[in-house]
């Protein structure tokens, strides 16, 4: 037991620590902020980086995966910022407000922050030096998470968006928040956001995570939200990943919803070496109906994993989870999903599906589904597939003309459609199935 | 020339022998009936002129218009012409029936290097051709065959034949499973692509679909091979007696 408690610290774990001690006095926060810092690296410091033998990161050996720290990113120079510009354009001509962080600090300049009536923006970097109420009450607290991934963002962050949408608003556009490395020189980012949205609000959120420098992006990024969903109020939460082919990639989400309200997420995963996506939810208040999606579109020797943690902590609350992945080459997607139902959360209906495509032999899918059951009056299910396309389907299509790769490309289409659909926004599916289509063309 | 020409065709599935030895003929702007008992190889010879994989020819050819079918793909057999009626339509979630007939018909203009259909011209053909068939709007929006009853699928399967307009048509069994009055439509639309310019084969078990669609040429297949040829009084002869006398001549 001891000999498990105490291994070699690894480089890339004695350069976080080597990082933190540096910089700890330079970031952003004081009091109890700070406070929070340093309890999380120690909570961090205790486990290390996350590796196989710790059930919820079994698939993904961030020990063994993150060989070494690329050194905090500097503050983007103007050469890095019109680099920038080109991100956001995985959305197409979806009409948002554009928020931007380059190289995980917020550029206001490239953003669009005009006013409007309900919606506050500030950088997550002042609120923290200033010690804003709102990142006091919540920052570290909407849902007490012991996961490394997220301690060491805690430990770290740096900047990101502060977003507060009051009570009633209906915020018109969508607010796209873009985070882009730039790929000037290795680098590692730990942003961290907050939104609260309060009761009754009606807001869309669009998070993507992109690459605007040369060849495949030598960077990591720790990136985290946290988000708080009001009663009654209806809120879309899509995440784009599309990093460099060379990223690593570890996200969280960490929301809290509270009664009656609407809440719809996705991911889309479509870039990375090696992505981490997270997603810890919970139901904090009655009669919520919740859709939870993603669809992950992996080739060469990408790696990507989905860990869902949905807790449903309050009564009658509805959630349909459909993940679904397309893996090419020799990649390997994974899929954690569990659902936890506690002893009062009676009428709880949760129903979780994954299923994966594989187009080649040596591509991977691995699923693990968990129910956690406290409660006797619920109805909750899982299912899983992972397989080839149909050879008879694809016969079917040829046979009325459709060249092979074409007649994969419509069933794909059609396979991930199908979770692409749950996007309340049209542009915005259109656009996923556009970006979809491509990535199978270039796959030809 | 004959349009279609099968000469001593021998089929094995996993080892097993299908067809063995068939020979048919098949001039351009004719209709040709086979039938024959169950597991005769009728779909098996409709499988291998459309070009699913699984069926190794081990002796024979196909030709069509004179070239090698067999060295053909399946979308380019379909491009060329060739088109086969499914007698199970597969049903496929996620695809608009709409969207599976546009892309069906530009890949095959596209592939004889013809222009790609607009938008508007497209979608006035499938109205108009739907119409003849029965076949409701909200139908094209649905999935290809998804919730589709029997009949549905099969006037489904004519729809495409009838959209993309082959040079020969091979229609499995498409009146099983068919109402009369279905049965009649599906004929009326079948007979409305009679041409010179187009042949069909028509495998069906029962002489009721020959009496709308009326044969030139039919053919009894039995153990895998073509053992009997005749005009369409052939197929009332068949109702009448059934396959018995054929058993042994096929043996
Ligand atoms: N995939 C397969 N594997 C093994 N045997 C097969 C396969 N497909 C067909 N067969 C066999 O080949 C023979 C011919 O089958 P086929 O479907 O061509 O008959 P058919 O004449 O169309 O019959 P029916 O009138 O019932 O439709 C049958 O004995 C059948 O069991
Ligand atoms: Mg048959």
């Amino acid at each position: 037991m001891s000999a498990e408690v105490r291994h070699m610290k690894t480089a890339a774990e004695l350069a976080l620590a080597e990082t933190y001690a540096a910089a700890k006095q330079k970031l952003p926060g004081k009091g109890p902020l700070a406070v929070l810092r340093e309890d999380a690296f120690r909570h961090f410091e205790a486990q290390g980086l996350p590796h196989r033998r710790v059930e919820e990161w079994k698939y993904t050996d961030l020990r063994a995966l993150m060989r070494d720290l690329k050194p905090l990113a500097s503050p983007p120079d103007a050469s890095a910022k019109a680099r920038a510009k080109t991100a956001g354009k995985i959305i197409g001509d979806v009409e948002c407000r554009r928020l931007m962080f380059v190289d995980g600090a917020f550029a206001s300049e490239l953003s669009d922050v005009t006013p409007e009536t309900g919606l506050a923006i500030a950088s997550m970097n002042q609120a923290l030096a200033k010690g804003d109420a709102l990142v006091g009450t919540h920052v570290g607290k909407v849902i007490e998470s012991k996961d490394a991934a997220v301690a060491l963002n805690t430990a770290l962050m740096g900047d990101g968006a502060v977003i507060r949408i009051a009570a009633g608003a209906s915020i018109a556009r969508p607010l796209h928040l873009i985070f882009v490395a730039t790929g000037g020189k290795p680098a590692s980012m730990f942003t961290r956001s907050l939104i609260v949205i309060e009761k009754g609000a009606r807001a869309m959120l669009i998070e993507s995570h992109e690459y605007a420098g040369a060849g495949s992006g030598d960077y990591q990024v720790n990136a985290a939200l946290e988000l708080v969903v009001g009663d009654e109020a209806h809120v879309d939460h899509v995440k784009i990943i599309a990093e460099g082919a060379g990223a690593l990639h570890v996200s969280s989400l960490m929301a809290s919803i509270g009664a009656r309200a609407r809440y719809n997420d996705f991911s889309f995963s479509i870039g990375g070496a090696v992505v981490r996506n997270q997603l810890f939810l919970r139901f904090d208040g009655e009669d919520t109906v919740a859709g939870i999606r993603g669809v992950c579109l992996l080739k060469g020797r990408q790696h990507a994993d989905t860990t869902l943690v949905l807790d449903h902590s309050a009564k009658g609350c509805q959630s349909r989870e459909l993940f679904k992945s397309v893996l090419d080459g020799e990649s390997r997607g994974i899929f954690q999903g569990k659902i936890i139902v506690r002893p009062h959360a009676q009428k709880t209906d949760g129903k979780m599906m994954t299923q994966a495509l594989l187009l080649s032999d040596t591509a991977e899918a691995d699923n693990k589904p968990e129910l956690e059951i406290f409660a006797d009056d619920v109805q909750c299910g899982h299912g899983a597939t992972a397989g080839a396309l149909d050879e008879d389907l694809l016969f079917y299509l040829k046979a009325r003309g459709i060249p092979p790769k074409e007649a994969e490309a419509l069933l794909i289409q059609a396979f991930i459609g199908e979770a692409v659909e749950g996007i309340e926004h049209a542009g915005l599916r259109e656009v996923l199935m556009e970006a979809a289509v491509a990535w199978l063309k270039a796959r030809a | 020339m004959a349009l279609l020409e099968v000469k001593n065709l021998h089929v094995e599935i996993g080892g097993k022998k299908i067809l063995n030895g068939l020979d048919l003929t098949v001039e351009k702007g004719t209709v040709h009936a086979i039938m024959g008992p169950n597991g005769s190889g009728k779909s098996t010879l409709a499988y291998v002129l459309a070009g699913k994989a699984g069926y190794e020819v081990t002796e024979g050819q196909i030709l069509f218009d004179g070239e090698d079918v067999l060295a053909m793909a399946p979308d380019e057999r379909a491009a060329k012409g060739i088109f086969l009626a499914f007698q199970y339509p597969m049903e496929i979630p996620g695809v608009a029936t709409m969207t599976f007939l546009r892309t069906a018909l530009n890949a095959q203009r596209k592939r004889r290097g013809e222009a790609e259909f607009s938008t508007p011209d497209f979608m006035k053909r499938v109205r108009d051709t739907a119409g003849h068939l029965g076949i409701e709007q909200d139908m094209l929006r649905r999935a290809v065959n998804v919730g589709f009853s029997g009949g549905e699928k099969k006037r489904n399967e004519i729809l495409q034949m009838a959209m993309l307009e082959p040079r020969l048509a091979v229609l499995d069994e498409t009146d099983s499973g068919l109402d009369i009055d279905a049965l009649k439509i599906v004929a009326d639309g079948v007979n409305r692509l009679r041409s010179p310019e187009r042949s069909m084969i028509v495998i069906t078990h029962y002489q009721r679909l020959l009496d709308y669609i009326v044969p030139d040429v039919v053919h009894v297949l039995s153990k895998g091979r073509v053992v009997k040829t005749g005009g369409k009084e052939l197929a009332l002869e068949l109702e009448a007696k059934g396959y018995a006398e054929f058993a042994d001549e096929a043996a």
